[in-house]
């Protein structure tokens, strides 16, 4: 262990800002990568799974009016 | 003969679960050889006997730095394969490490001034090591770009691709610019052939650091590679089934 207290860890030899910014900003830009990356793999199935629902509503939707329009045309026989 | 075993990967279901199955190992790793690492070096690593504690700095700003480069190198060589041969998935490789390597570009960059700072007395001077590094961080903001400006995935491949390729005259200009230009930054002292410059009780926690590193690099490849292949195949059957029976264990 190179430092003897915690405020010594803290002020890192008097650079302890220098030192402290370098991390904080490097943990938080590849905490925010990280984050971007799991959210777009999320957001990209959730899509996909929406334009297969859409799609299956939009097939029942055109069957149930071939359905009605092929009885409306018996009914009118 | 030699591209045999590699054909199946160029199949984008297959590569799909293989870079899945890899995936949480690469994690595990990473997180496993970061927290050894950083703890090191914050704690444990000796200070430097004319740069004090801000030394512990370096074990941020040389793994970025090599990895901004190597990822680079990754992109380009994904570029040119997809270019010659066609490979949509080196498309798809090429567009997920482009914002992995721009993110460690800064930070590079970022620690750099932190450290030019206490030592040099200025955040930063338009000298040739940083300010090539500065315009590798453009390049991967303008493939990024480029990615994203087409709908024709084929296309923004293509564009970005090329892009990427011109850029690549940047990578020595990088690494040989403390010997070409009489420059403020410092010369190399873990990627000299032989012996590095430098004592074991800081090259090992460097060591554990940028292996750490390099694991998160491949995990975080691994992730957007997938969302890639999703985004490009998002109409075929295996993606519509995959999606379909996932939803399905979810909403259970």
């Amino acid at each position: 262990m190179q430092f003897d207290s915690i405020s010594a860890f803290l002020d890192m030899g008097g650079y302890g800002f220098y030192v402290w910014l370098s991390y904080g900003v490097s943990i938080i830009a590849l905490a925010l990568l990280v984050f971007f990356s799991i959210n777009s793999h999320k957001k990209i199935k959730q899509q996909i799974a929406q334009r297969i629902k859409r799609e299956a509503k939009l097939r029942q939707a055109a069957e149930l009016q071939k359905a009605q329009t092929s009885t409306d045309i018996s009914n009118n026989i | 003969m030699m591209w045999k075993w590699l054909h199946p990967y160029a199949n984008p279901e297959v590569s799909y679960h293989f870079a899945g199955k890899i995936l949480p190992w690469c994690a595990r790793f990473a997180f496993a050889f970061l927290t050894i690492g950083i703890t090191w070096a914050l704690l444990f690593a000796p200070a430097d006997y004319q740069q004090g504690d801000t030394f512990r700095i370096f074990y941020l700003h040389v793994p970025a730095a090599m990895l901004s480069m190597g990822i680079y190198l990754g992109m380009a060589i994904a570029a040119l394969s997809s270019l010659v041969w066609q490979l949509k998935l080196a498309d798809a490789s090429a567009a997920a490490m482009a914002p992995i390597g721009a993110t460690f570009t800064f930070i590079a960059l970022l620690t750099g001034a932190a450290w030019g700072k206490p030592m040099w007395g200025t955040w930063w001077i338009w000298d040739a090591r940083l300010t090539s590094e500065l315009i590798l961080l453009f390049l991967y903001l303008g493939v990024m770009a480029l990615h994203n400006a087409f709908e024709d995935k084929t296309l923004a491949g293509k564009a970005a691709g090329i892009l990427a390729l011109v850029g690549v005259i940047n990578l020595p200009i990088i690494k040989y610019s403390v010997e070409w230009w009489n420059t403020l930054h410092q010369g190399a002292t873990v990627s000299k052939l032989g012996q590095p410059s430098m004592t074991a009780d800081m090259f090992w926690p460097f060591l554990v650091c940028f292996i750490g590193f390099a694991f998160l690099v491949t995990t975080l490849i691994c992730l957007r590679f997938r969302t890639e292949i999703l985004n490009r195949n998002s109409m075929r059957p295996w993606v519509r089934e995959l999606v379909t029976t996932e939803e399905q264990t979810h909403a259970v």
